[in-house]
């Protein structure tokens, strides 16, 4: 069966794109736009590794992390998320607030599924 | 549409609403200098700008974005307030990104100092807001490293790699590192168990494990630390090169390690996915497999009275001498030690199979002019004889398959980016009870259109059909199926994945497969570690108990009155979820008359047949779960088709196993006949024959 990856991002051309590069890798892909909108889609399905945007409206990145992080059923799955070069104060908060690992955007899709593929194979 | 101009596309509508949200909010910033909120949403809305315009690579629009996002950061994270002056510049810069996007959207090209004045402000403003952002400015991402064309020197490295307690709090798992460790080459692993403490007071999700790596590979010492870039933090990592050994060296363990591995020998077995156990000197006496049997029967007969006393005195409410039923739990617990100790002389390391793939695959490959190599892990994971036995032409079987249709020629590997040489993985593991072992291949991974063309053109699916990726992957396990375009050699001789379907499931196990395109296949097999004993789930049939094989039940469920139809000349079917699936009333197959016999009062156990093929087994009510002894219907009566042996429940009532294979045929022959008399005599609790 294959992986089921949940992407969280405000940004349509993202999703999109982490959604069209995983698909073709063979993962399946859910979306939701922030936080919040990630945490409702959990409920409903539960998913093999997440991959979210730091700067989002209604819940960040790193609370859903941290809420993540304190629910038993996600405490042990992957959690990726997105930074840019110039932000190493946020990969540090994101790294304490539980996250697995990161990616620095911009990426090229190859990058994407090597990354994913290190902590969901 | 090509994906990357769609996406383009998406992009700037995206901007779109981007900018004109960033400019409502910028307004009211000039009403409330003081609107956190406001400035947050138009920091997200020029970032986002930014990230989309890295992706497609349009590098001025990238560099802009930035230095305004430098300065929106800053007045984001309280640094300065806004006042006039700066809300202007933030004005004209967002006209400035505004102008930017709709050329790279029109494809305008703009004079080259057109966003010079916006940016110098901006400069100014930072440097006056004191900001200094750490890091580089972005890059756009390019294409990857340059493939390094010069052959480089293999060479040792030792890994010491000390996690701290926290590491797998943040969902990071040793054992992928490890596999991609694997990956640049060969590694030697050795893991340290001694920080584990007592049961007591171990934390579940505490890490206490270190290891030592030692592994062989031509790539960089960088290359090595970005395995473990995700822990770096978490963890000590020391990485040194070790002096150059002659090739293929004798198998020692690693000094440093050794000792502690000396240590930990006695402790988990949990570990041994990774790690071979030293073996020390050990004194054997030799048993004829008879005795063995002897015992592993008489366990069973123990189990059996154990499980009879218990019920008994279950069901005597309220006044059980306290002693007694202490005493039959603590008969309960040392008969079980009993069986697992038994079963263990049973047990065999699964070495005995996978040590003959090396060879396999060394002659394969040289016939089919791949180059190809072996690693393995877990190899001294235990298993019953009889599963190992079993087990082998599956397995040749499949790393045959992985090596003729997974591993693409070492020219077309070097093409698509991969190390000439392929990969095939084994390894297995015990999880719940069973073995689990994967063969995994980094080849081509199935090739889904061929597949499918393949069955269309076999009429094996219909033609038209749009099924999943997943389902065309489990294709390849239909009957006579084979995609080599010619029969070759080695894999297309009419044996097919389906008979290793068929093989691992007569032991009781299932099948995955897991697939990746360019990127290679997985199968995942899951056994039972022994024949002797098998998970059932016990359904009542009036009267009788009947066991259905735990592996093969999918689901249970009571249809709607609706959902259950006749048929013409295929017996009766139930629809479920849009897929028609032949029910199969065992009341009448067996002949019992005091059954529900009816799906919409009782139940329905949907189980797979075989070849994915599912079947709805009437049943009137599910009893619950248990593991039951296996005693064979053939040596103590004879064989009889739907039932593939028997058992003896806990109250002392023979209870029949179904074999769903062959009760699929039956009903099938019942359903073509419906006037002919039940197939088999009813079983009767009592019957000596069985009881035996």
């Amino acid at each position: 069966m294959s992986k089921r990856v949940l992407t969280v991002d405000d940004s349509k051309t993202m999703r999109d794109m982490i959604a069209f590069t995983l698909r073709q890798a063979g993962y399946e892909v859910v979306e939701a736009t922030d936080g919040k909108n990630a945490l409702e889609a959990l409920a409903q399905s539960k998913v093999d590794c997440i991959i979210t945007d730091l700067n989002m409206p209604e819940m960040d990145g790193l609370e859903l992390i941290r809420r993540l992080r304190a629910n038993a059923a996600y405490g042990a799955t992957p959690i990726l998320m997105l930074t840019t070069e110039s932000d190493s104060e946020k990969k540090n908060d994101g790294r304490a607030a539980g996250a697995t690992g990161w990616l620095v955007k911009p990426f090229n899709p190859e990058k994407l599924v090597q990354t994913v593929s290190k902590v969901c194979p | 549409m090509d994906p990357t101009d769609r996406f383009k596309r998406t992009y700037f509508e995206e901007c779109g609403d981007l900018l004109s949200s960033a400019e409502a909010r910028l307004m009211s910033l000039g009403d409330d200098p003081q609107d956190g909120e406001a400035m947050a949403g138009l920091f997200r809305a020029v970032h986002s700008i930014k990230g989309g315009a890295g992706a497609f690579g349009l590098d001025r629009l990238v560099k802009f974005a930035h230095e305004f996002e430098t300065v929106l950061d800053g007045f984001r994270s309280g640094k300065a307030s806004l006042d006039l002056e700066s809300h202007a510049t933030l004005l004209r810069a967002l006209d400035t990104l505004a102008d930017l996007v709709q050329a790279d959207r029109s494809g305008l090209v703009l004079l080259d100092n057109h966003e010079a004045a916006a940016a110098a402000e901006l400069a100014a403003l930072k440097s006056s807001l004191g900001l200094q952002r750490s890091g580089a400015s972005p890059r756009s991402a390019g294409p990857g490293r340059v493939a390094e064309i010069e052959p480089r020197q293999k060479r040792r490295w030792r890994v010491r790699f000390t996690p701290s307690r926290d590491l797998l709090r943040k969902a990071n798992e040793p054992l992928l590192l490890l596999r991609e460790l694997r990956t640049l080459g060969a590694v030697k692993v050795a893991v340290d168990t001694s920080a584990i403490p007592d049961l007591a007071s171990i934390e579940p999700d505490g890490m206490y494990l270190c290891w030592v790596l030692e592994v062989e590979t031509a790539e960089n010492e960088e290359r090595i630390c970005e395995v473990f870039e995700f822990v770096a933090d978490d963890c000590e990592i020391a990485i040194e090169p070790l002096p150059p050994t002659s090739a293929d060296g004798p198998e020692e363990p690693l000094p440093a390690a050794a000792t502690a591995l000396a240590r930990a020998t006695e402790t988990d077995r949990a570990a041994q996915g990774a790690i071979a156990p030293v073996s020390g000197e050990q004194s054997t006496i030799r048993v004829d497999i008879e005795k063995i049997d002897r015992l592993v029967n008489m366990v069973g007969e123990i189990l059996i009275t154990q499980a009879m006393l218990s019920q008994q005195v279950a069901a005597v409410q309220g006044d059980v001498v306290p002693e007694l039923a202490a005493g039959l739990s603590q008969m309960a617990a040392h008969a079980r030690e009993l069986q697992e100790n038994v079963m263990s002389i049973r047990a065999q390391p699964v070495k005995s199979v996978f040590q003959r793939m090396p060879r396999l695959v060394r002659e394969l490959s040289a016939q089919l002019g791949k180059e190809a190599r072996v690693l393995m892990s877990g190899e001294d994971t235990e298993v019953d004889k009889t599963v190992i036995e079993q087990l082998s032409d599956p397995l040749v079987h499949m790393v045959r398959n992985a090596l003729d249709h997974g591993i693409e020629m070492p020219d077309a590997r070097v093409t698509a980016g991969k190390p000439r040489t392929g990969t095939i993985l084994l390894s297995a593991r015990h999880r719940g009870g069973r073995i689990v072992i994967e063969v995994e291949d980094d080849g081509a991974g199935i090739d889904r259109r061929r597949v499918l063309e393949k069955c269309v053109a076999r009429g094996l699916v219909a033609p038209g059909a749009a099924p999943s990726d997943e389902e065309i992957d489990n294709f390849i396990f239909l009957p006579g199926f084979s995609t080599a375009s010619k029969v070759s050699d080695i894999s297309g001789r009419g044996v097919g994945m389906d008979v290793v379907k068929r093989n691992i499931q007569a032991l009781g196990g299932r099948v995955h497969i897991d697939s990746k395109p360019g990127r290679g296949s997985r199968f995942t097999l899951s056994l039972p570690l022994t024949l002797a004993v098998l998970d059932g789930m016990i359904v009542t049939l009036g009267v009788e108990r009947y066991i259905v094989p735990l592996a093969s039940i999918v689901e249970s469920l009571r249809p709607l009155p609706r959902d259950v139809a006749r048929l013409a000349g295929s017996g009766r079917v139930m629809a479920l979820r849009g897929e028609y699936i032949r029910l199969v009333y065992l009341a009448q197959v067996f002949g019992c008359a005091d059954a529900v016999n009816d799906p919409c009062r009782g139940l329905v156990v949907v189980a797979e047949v075989e070849n994915g093929l599912k079947v709805g087994l009437v049943v009137d009510e599910i009893l619950g779960q248990q593991q039951v002894v296996i005693k064979s219907l053939e040596t103590n009566y004879r064989q009889i088709d739907g039932i593939s042996a028997a058992t003896i429940l806990g109250d002392g009532r023979v209870a029949l196993i179904l074999d769903l294979a062959g009760l699929g045929r039956v009903a099938e022959a019942a359903d073509a006949a419906p006037t002919a008399p039940a197939a088999l005599p009813p079983p009767t609790g009592s019957s000596p024959a069985v009881a035996q």
